[in-house]
């Protein structure tokens, strides 16, 4: 469990540790702190929630960035009961930003799509930092169509900051995968529900990121393009990424308002990193009940509704929201 | 001048531009080194050394990136500067040429108007959704301005001109992107008017051809909402095609980003004109990201072609042409009427 902290929590982590260092004091010396020890405790409680309730944008992506957030393969790990990974694109390489199989979520069969991270740099070199080329697209899609052969439900779990940028993934067809992937999952005849759990940027997150319902954690954010790439575009400064997440309205509270997702889990108090069992039970609650909502509904609906649901989305949800702001 | 070179002889481009004439469905050659494969990565099986003795008039080293929208040389507009041999043309030519530089060949951009009226008989006979026009669905800072200084420099509503016309007597709708629209890319209404043009033309059954040029992608300044338009156009093209309609989409420069990821790429038939840029990620974040010079003709129309992601690259002086006969491929002989060559049944 890594134990980075932000600058801006650490006047929290500082008090958290000192409470612990009076308690163990109190205890080895056998002397009453307990007074103390509670008005510290109420003044870390209240630091706790100043600190995270009312995070930034910027704040809210570096959240989602945590090394030590929960992967895909995390999630797969605590909530469910078997899984068997499923490797390769069958036409160029297996490619390990993107990792597929099959398991039991709550006793049914389901495949899982995710982007997969690394822990450290070690892992984080075998895993491209996550970024996908295009085979890891085609696996997905393999994958997905694998499972609606079979009436399986497809989960995909995103947490991709892009596709990656190379000369490789270029050449063999990166922008052209991800429409075709994009494709793919829109018409896919079994049920889809994609779970932005971290980072969801571009083209490269939307590839396994078009389905029935969408679940955004907390902390996570979903934009068109990374925050420092908007600021060095636009404003040929990366330094003013903290400035382009809040205009590019990319956390949760802002997808959901835009109704560009269905719900918005929570995280435990300050990320999922800070209790990941408690993270992957609330998202695990999320899919099963997502999945029963979608039984039942012939394919065909299913798709037909999956369509209707971006067409709405583009007229009212928007809208909905640019009103508000008195437009 | 002794030892003048002639401006095709000068690299701009990488001379990309060069030849006189571009070979309508064949590969070419010229130009398609393999760029040697970076990113620590070998990739033996898919590197070819250019064949011994091949011209590859790419000795020039690292990518052009110039802009391919003509410069005005002076205020009346009467010349410009080709964006790529760096010639003063006179407008009127240039216009006459199709906005192919008449020096070097190169490809410049061309207004959505004047695109509508070089491919169809008669122009736009009907325009599709003409009143949708841009948003601002984030309240983005400094967007408003950007979005009525390119639609006064423009006159367009948006970067997209949909509608329907005929082609060479063949009835057709037909979508262009105009690069000059904030680099023709993507927001909320253009990936509407996109989603729109495909809508109708299921209803009317007829072919699509659509010329996209998105410098930018999807447009930053609407966030996630222009990103979701990446899945509506794509959904559109996707029920279009589910209808067993054509649908032709001709890749011009740039064709980048979200438009390229999306409903660009997926015609039944891909063409491209010469030297257009065509990628995912913008040259600038690839070069950034793994910190080495990209290879010279990197992203271009010849690149695309050579690692078999599109059909074809088509002079746009034989777009027209070359668009009408694969039209005439997709109709019943009864159809194409005076086409059918009598007894070739």
């Amino acid at each position: 469990m890594s134990r980075a902290v932000f600058d801006w929590e650490r006047p929290l982590v500082e008090l958290e540790s000192r409470i612990a260092e009076l308690q163990a004091f109190s205890q080895e010396r056998g002397i009453d702190l307990s007074g103390e020890i509670a008005t510290l405790e109420e003044r870390a409680a209240r630091l706790r929630e100043e600190t995270y309730r009312n995070l930034t944008a910027w704040q809210r992506v570096q959240i989602a960035r945590h090394p030590g957030r929960p992967t895909a393969l995390d999630y797969i790990s605590l909530m469910m009961e078997d899984f068997m990974e499923l490797h390769g694109d069958r036409a160029f390489r297996d490619d390990p930003a993107i990792v597929g199989g099959i398991g039991l979520l709550a006793g049914r069969p389901v495949t899982v799509i995710g982007t997969q991270k690394g822990r450290d740099t070690k892992e984080n070199l075998a895993r491209n930092f996550g970024l996908p080329h295009p085979e890891g697209y085609r696996k997905a899609m393999r994958l997905a169509e694998q499972a609606a052969k079979f009436h399986r439900p497809v989960i995909t779990l995103v947490d991709i900051v892009g596709a990656y940028p190379g000369i490789e993934a270029e050449e063999r067809g990166q922008g052209l995968t991800i429409a075709e992937s994009i494709r793919t999952f829109s018409l896919l005849p079994t049920p889809v529900i994609c779970a932005i759990t971290g980072e969801a940027g571009s083209g490269g997150a939307l590839a396994i990121g078009v389905g029935d319902r969408i679940l955004m954690m907390e902390y996570a954010w979903h934009s068109v393009i990374s925050p420092e790439g908007c600021a060095s575009i636009l404003w040929k400064d990366a330094r003013q990424a903290a400035a382009a997440a809040e205009a590019l309205r990319l956390t949760a509270a802002e997808c959901l308002k835009l109704g560009v997702v269905d719900e918005v889990l929570p995280e435990p108090l300050g990320g999922a990193h800070r209790d990941p069992r408690t993270a992957a039970s609330t998202l695990k609650q999320a899919l099963v009940r997502a999945l029963s909502d979608l039984d039942g509904i012939p394919v065909e609906t299913l798709v037909q509704q999956r369509l209707e649901r971006y067409r709405r989305d583009r007229s009212a949800g928007w809208q909905r929201h640019s009103s508000e702001a008195g437009l | 001048m002794a030892g003048q070179q002639r401006p095709s002889d000068r690299g701009f481009f990488n001379n990309l531009f060069s030849r006189p004439k571009y070979v309508t469905v064949h590969p070419r050659r010229v130009n398609s080194q393999t760029p040697p494969s970076g990113a620590g990565e070998a990739e033996p099986a898919r590197t070819q050394p250019p064949l011994p003795g091949t011209p590859t008039g790419l000795e020039t080293s690292a990518p052009v990136r110039l802009p391919l929208t003509p410069a005005r040389e002076v205020p009346d507009g009467l010349w410009v500067k080709c964006g790529a041999c760096g010639q003063i043309l006179y407008t009127k030519d240039l216009a006459k040429n199709l906005y192919v530089c008449y020096r070097c060949q190169a490809h410049l951009h061309i207004p959505a108007r004047d695109r509508c009226q070089q491919l169809l008989d008669h122009g736009l006979e009907e325009e599709f959704a003409a009143e949708l026009t841009g948003s601002d669905p984030l309240q983005f800072p400094g967007y408003r301005e950007k979005l009525e200084q390119a639609q006064e420099k423009t006159g367009l509503r948006e970067a997209a001109l949909i509608g329907r016309g005929h082609l060479d007597g063949l009835p057709v709708a037909l979508g262009v992107l105009d690069f000059s629209f904030m680099g023709g890319s993507m927001g909320w209404a253009v990936g509407e008017k996109i989603s729109c043009l495909f809508d109708r033309a299921r209803e009317l059954r007829l072919p699509v051809i659509l010329f996209s040029a998105g410098g930018g992608g999807a447009r930053m300044q609407e966030g996630v909402v222009s990103l979701m338009q990446m899945a509506t156009t794509t959904q559109a093209v996707a029920r279009f095609s589910q209808a067993g309609l054509l649908y032709i989409s001709v890749l011009t420069d740039p064709t980048m980003g979200g438009v390229y990821a999306s409903f660009a790429s997926l015609g039944d038939i891909l063409l491209a004109e010469p030297g257009a840029r065509i990628g995912f990620t913008g040259p600038r974040v690839i070069e950034q990201t793994i910190r080495q010079k990209l290879p010279p003709g990197f992203q271009t129309a010849e690149f695309v072609l050579k690692n078999g992601m599109i059909d074809a690259i088509v002079d746009r002086r034989e777009m027209k042409e070359t668009l009408a006969r694969l039209l005439r491929f997709h109709m019943r002989p009864a159809q194409r009427g005076d086409q059918v060559v009598q007894g070739s049944v």
